[in-house]
Order: structure tokens, then C-alpha cells, then sequence
């Protein structure tokens, strides 16, 4: 019976190790794809060539043209660059942001805190995308527009995470010890407090990557991402709306990048909690 | 239970006011001058200085600000540029079609999650609990503006079973609603498993079982029931995927609802009606989560208390 369950236990570990490292060559194909999108793309993206409209997948260009004429891999491998990209710096900039806040939030308390919270109670009166589709609608269509307004939109979540954190971390003993020896209120933030909860902060880092992806897609999509022609996710997929009767093909690639993208990031993101959090992992077969 | 109330009521209103406020400045972000940009540069000096006087435009900031507040009280959030309506007017004109698209939605999710999540809870890490997983997932995983394209594709071009675009009878609705209620779907699914799985390691299984139970009437009758109080105050709060998702949704299938009317506003830069359609949007959800906190402290009275 034990050497049973050993023996699925097992199976299961090296099953996901298996999904593990396949999400990973997924993602670094996509990345490298991106960042070499310049020198690797067989055509140029912009390039516009009326005659082959629509043009079917075929061995000169395996995805197809679209409505332009444009070679779809080229724009999907340039595509890569902008997802990613918006992706990694709106994390970056609303994980800093928020992860400030959050530890300000919680340390201080009081007055700090309760206007810090109003703040993120009235930005999560605002569902999903709603709050960057209002800022992008004032702003303009620009990518930095983008940027600007998921970053305004994804600060909040990890404030949230980070102060739940920090409440619980401040009572313990290491801190009280750093307190009483004098350090200042920023040494202790810095070496005792924000390096217990940075890895929560990771895992929602990642989940975050994959949001903010499909973020930008949806505003691209919507006509409030990229302004026109530029080769984004969102925008092919938005073009190819229009012609989905006579060329499915244009829609069918750019949606299988954004999903297979945000498939692996998300499941590699369940991996890297269950690997900071061991404690977890228990918890989480049972259920 | 009124103190618990009570107090909801009065972080409705600090929030409210800051979404209001927020919305405010919306037209006073826009770089520029937000009425060469409504109106075109080429605009006659004396229209601009007529259009700038309709929105009060021309007063101190405080005053347009006491103005904006005063007016959304009374429920007069302004006058649509085009079509010279009360945004109101044509926003509650919209709304109905958006609760239909929503309402079918919930009905989608909850018409696949409770199965799915009930046969994966049945027999836990077994191949039918990864199956049901596996599609959970994939409904997360897949965006709305892919899915609704590839239904279009399957069971309106392909197999001709179902129109598209056009708000109508039943068979309208069919393909916006499975767009739209998915993601909700993957994510109902993923909660009611794991919250039958805690519920089926209760003491009062065990006694149902052993006083020989059918496993079926076990699962039904016994378990779901517990299991589903968590869920149900769960799916008033992912209300927001759904009003927001309803945005991309409308967008796909032309649903002339309040998020075509947003992005058409948008797109034709008529701001008081882009203003008006997110303080809606925004309020609508803050009061359905007031709604999902209140029935949730009545149905359990350790939340009241927090």
C-alpha cells in the first residue's frame, strides 16, 4: 500500500517536473523570439503587400499573411517583444511600487495606513480593466500609456499582499531584537522585514507577468493598446475579427501565442510557490 | 447585523466619493486642451468657448468639482456630446442588454463548474479529477477575445448552428454567454472542488455513509449543500470578471450593451459618456460586493464581528 503511493508520488513528481521544463522551453523560445524578433524574423513586419492579402499558411510564410500582406510570424515574433516587454516592466514598476507601500502600510500603521488603504479600496472599486481603460481613454493609445496605466492598476494587489505580510512579520522577536539595539525604522524595513516576505511577493510577481500580458492584449484588442500597425498580440487578433470568414488563420496564431504564454508562465508560477513555500505543498495534494 | 451594516454603508460612501473624485479628474488628465481634442482643432473659436461653458469648463476647479458631485447625487452625471441625451438616459438604455449578457454568463459558469467540480471531487487526484482540472485550466487560461473568435468560427461558420453579432432570441445569446462565462466557469470549478473535498472529511459524511448511504445521495444532498455556501458569497465578488469582461465580450459580438457604449465613447471622444459609463460600472460593482458582504454576514456570523 505505501510502496503504492510511493510509487504514484513518484509518477506524479517527475510528471511535473516533465510540465515544468516543457512551460520553460516554451517561455524561452518566446523570449529568445523576442529579443532576437529583429535579426530572426524572415520579413519585415511592416512590410505591406496588397496582392498577397490573406494569404494562407504556406512554406514561404508557415502562418500566413494578413490583411496587409504582412508575414503573421514576423509580426507575431515582434509581437513577443511588446508582450513581454509591457509584461516584465509594468511587474516590475507596480511590484516596487506596491511592495513600498505595502511594507510603509504595515510598519507604520495609524494614520499611514488607513489613508494608504482608502487609496487601494477606491482603486478596487474599479473591476478588472476597467480603471486602465479609463486612463488609456484620456491618455491616448501609446504603449507608454500602457505601461503608465497597468502599472496604476496592478500596484494595488501586491500593497495588499505585502502589508498582510508585514503585519504578521513585525510582532516577531528579530525585530523587536533590531528595534531595541536602535536601528532606524528604514534598516529594519530593508534587512529584516522585507526579505521575509519577498517570496510571496515573487510568486505573485509571476502570476502578475502572465496578467498584465493578457492585459495589454485585451486593451490592443479593444483599439487602446498600441496605436495602429504596430505588430502587438492584441491588435493581430483584433484585425483578424474582421476578416475571421475568409482567413481564420490570422486570428488562430496570435491567440495560440497569448495562451500558450500565459499557460506556461502560470504553471510554472504554481511550481516556484510550491518550491518557496514548501510548507504548502502538504496542504495543497490534500485538497 | 445594523451595526455590521452600518458600518459597510459608511466605507460605501468614503468610497464612492473617491471613485466620483477619481472619475472627476479623468477630464482634466487629458493632455491638452480636453476640448480641442472633443471638438477638433479646427473648431470655431465660439464653439469651443459654448462647448467649454455647456461642461463648466470655463469655472474654477473647485467649482466644477462641487458642480460634477452635486450633479451625480442628483443623478444628472451630464449630457452626451452627440447625441444630446442625459448620460444617464442612454447608459440605463444599454444596461439591460449587459445584465442579460451577465446573467447568461453566471448561468454558463455555474452550469459547468458545479458538475466539473463534483465529479473531480468524487475521486480526487484520479484521471477523471485531472480531466476536469485539465479543462479548468484551459478555460482560465484561454482569453476572451481568442475564445469568442474561435466559437464564431466553430458553431456559426463552420457548422452554421448559431447566428452571431445582434442582440436577439435565445440562440443570440448562446455564443457571447459561453465567451463570456468560461473563465468564471474555470474558476467556480477549481473552488467548488476543493471546497467538497474539506466538506466530505466532515464527521457528518462519515455518519451519512455508514448509515449506508448512496454515495450519490452522499455527494447531493449532504455534501454540495455545505459545500456551496463559500462558493455562492464567492461568486458575488468575481461579479467585477464578469462587468469587466463584458466589455471585451460586447466588443466581440457587437452586444449593444454598456461596453460598447464605453468604447464606442471612447472612440469618439465624447468624455462626459466615457466619465459617465465608468462611475456606472464602478458603482454597480461597489454595491453588488456591498450585497455579497451583507449576505455573507447574515449567513455567518463570525464576519460580522471582524
Amino acid at each position: 500500500m505505501v510502496d503504492a503511493k510511493a510509487a504514484t508520488e513518484m509518477k506524479s513528481s517527475s510528471f511535473r517536473r516533465y510540465i515544468s521544463r516543457t512551460c520553460m522551453a516554451i517561455l524561452v523560445l518566446f523570449v529568445l523570439g523576442g529579443i532576437l524578433a529583429p535579426w530572426i524574423s524572415p520579413y519585415d513586419p511592416h512590410e505591406i503587400s496588397l496582392q498577397d492579402q490573406l494569404a494562407p499558411p504556406s512554406l514561404s510564410h508557415p502562418l500566413g499573411r494578413d490583411l496587409n500582406g504582412s508575414d503573421i510570424l514576423s509580426r507575431l515574433l515582434h509581437g513577443a517583444r511588446i508582450s513581454l516587454s509591457v509584461g516584465l516592466l509594468v511587474v516590475i514598476l507596480s511590484g516596487t511600487i506596491g511592495t513600498c507601500v505595502g511594507l510603509m502600510s504595515g510598519y507604520y500603521g495609524g494614520w499611514t495606513d488607513s489613508l494608504l488603504m482608502r487609496v487601494v479600496d477606491i482603486l478596487l472599486a474599479f473591476p478588472g480593466l476597467l480603471l486602465a481603460i479609463a486612463l488609456v481613454a484620456v491618455l491616448g493609445p501609446r504603449t507608454t500609456n500602457v505601461i503608465l496605466a497597468l502599472t496604476v492598476m496592478g500596484w494595488v494587489s501586491f500593497a495588499r499582499l505585502v502589508r498582510g505580510q508585514v503585519l504578521s512579520v513585525k510582532e516577531r522577536e528579530y525585530v523587536l531584537a533590531a528595534r531595541s539595539l536602535g536601528q532606524s525604522d528604514l534598516g529594519i524595513m530593508r534587512h529584516h522585514i522585507l526579505p521575509n516576505v519577498l517570496s510571496p511577493v515573487i510568486v505573485q510577481a509571476t502570476f502578475s507577468v502572465a496578467g498584465v500580458i493578457v492585459a495589454e492584449a485585451s486593451l490592443s484588442f479593444l483599439g487602446l493598446g498600441a496605436p495602429p500597425g504596430t505588430p502587438s498580440w492584441g491588435s493581430m487578433l483584433s484585425d483578424g475579427k474582421q476578416v475571421l470568414l475568409e482567413a481564420p488563420h490570422v486570428s488562430i496564431f496570435p491567440g495560440l501565442a497569448i495562451m500558450l504564454v500565459v499557460l506556461s508562465i502560470n504553471l510554472l508560477g504554481d511550481e516556484l510557490r510550491d518550491l518557496l513555500d514548501p510548507r504548502d505543498v502538504q496542504k495543497k495534494h490534500l485538497l | 447585523m445594523l451595526v455590521f451594516i452600518a458600518r459597510r454603508l459608511m466605507m460605501l460612501v468614503s468610497v464612492l466619493l473617491g471613485v466620483v473624485t477619481l472619475v472627476f479628474f479623468l477630464i482634466h488628465m487629458i493632455p491638452g486642451d480636453p476640448v480641442d481634442i472633443m471638438l477638433g482643432e479646427n473648431a470655431l473659436a465660439a464653439d469651443k468657448e459654448a462647448m467649454r461653458r455647456d461642461l463648466g469648463l470655463d469655472q474654477p476647479l473647485h467649482l466644477q468639482y462641487l458642480n460634477y458631485l452635486s450633479g451625480v447625487v442628483r443623478g444628472d452625471l451630464g449630457t452626451s456630446l452627440l447625441s444630446r441625451q442625459p448620460v444617464l438616459t442612454e447608459i440605463l438604455s444599454r444596461f439591460p442588454a449587459s445584465v442579460e449578457l451577465m446573467a447568461g454568463a453566471m448561468f454558463v459558469a455555474l452550469s459547468l463548474s458545479v458538475p466539473l467540480g463534483i465529479l473531480a471531487a468524487m475521486k480526487p487526484r484520479s484521471l477523471m479529477d485531472a480531466l476536469a482540472m485539465l479543462v479548468a485550466f484551459l478555460g482560465a487560461a484561454i482569453p476572451s477575445f481568442w475564445l469568442g473568435p474561435l466559437l464564431i468560427l466553430l458553431f456559426a461558420i463552420h457548422l452554421n448552428w448559431l447566428p452571431v453579432n445582434e442582440r436577439g432570441g435565445l440562440e443570440h445569446l448562446i455564443l457571447p454567454a459561453l465567451t463570456l462565462g468560461t473563465a468564471l466557469a474555470a474558476i467556480l470549478s477549481r473552488m467548488i472542488r476543493s471546497s467538497l473535498l474539506e466538506v466530505l472529511g466532515e464527521d457528518y459524511i462519515r455518519t451519512a455513509r455508514a448509515k449506508g448511504l448512496g454515495e450519490r445521495r452522499v455527494i447531493l444532498k449532504h455534501a454540495l449543500r455545505n459545500a456551496l455556501i463559500p462558493v455562492i458569497t464567492i461568486v458575488g465578488l468575481q461579479i467585477g470578471i464578469l462587468l469587466s469582461g463584458a466589455i471585451i465580450t460586447e466588443f466581440i459580438f457587437d452586444w449593444p450593451g454598456l461596453g460598447t457604449l464605453l468604447l464606442q465613447s471612447i472612440h469618439t471622444r465624447n468624455y462626459p459618456l466615457v466619465q459617465g459609463c465608468i462611475l456606472f460600472i464602478a458603482t454597480v460593482y461597489v454595491l453588488v460586493n456591498l450585497l455579497t458582504d451583507i449576505a455573507y454576514g447574515w449567513a455567518d456570523p463570525r464576519v460580522r464581528l471582524k
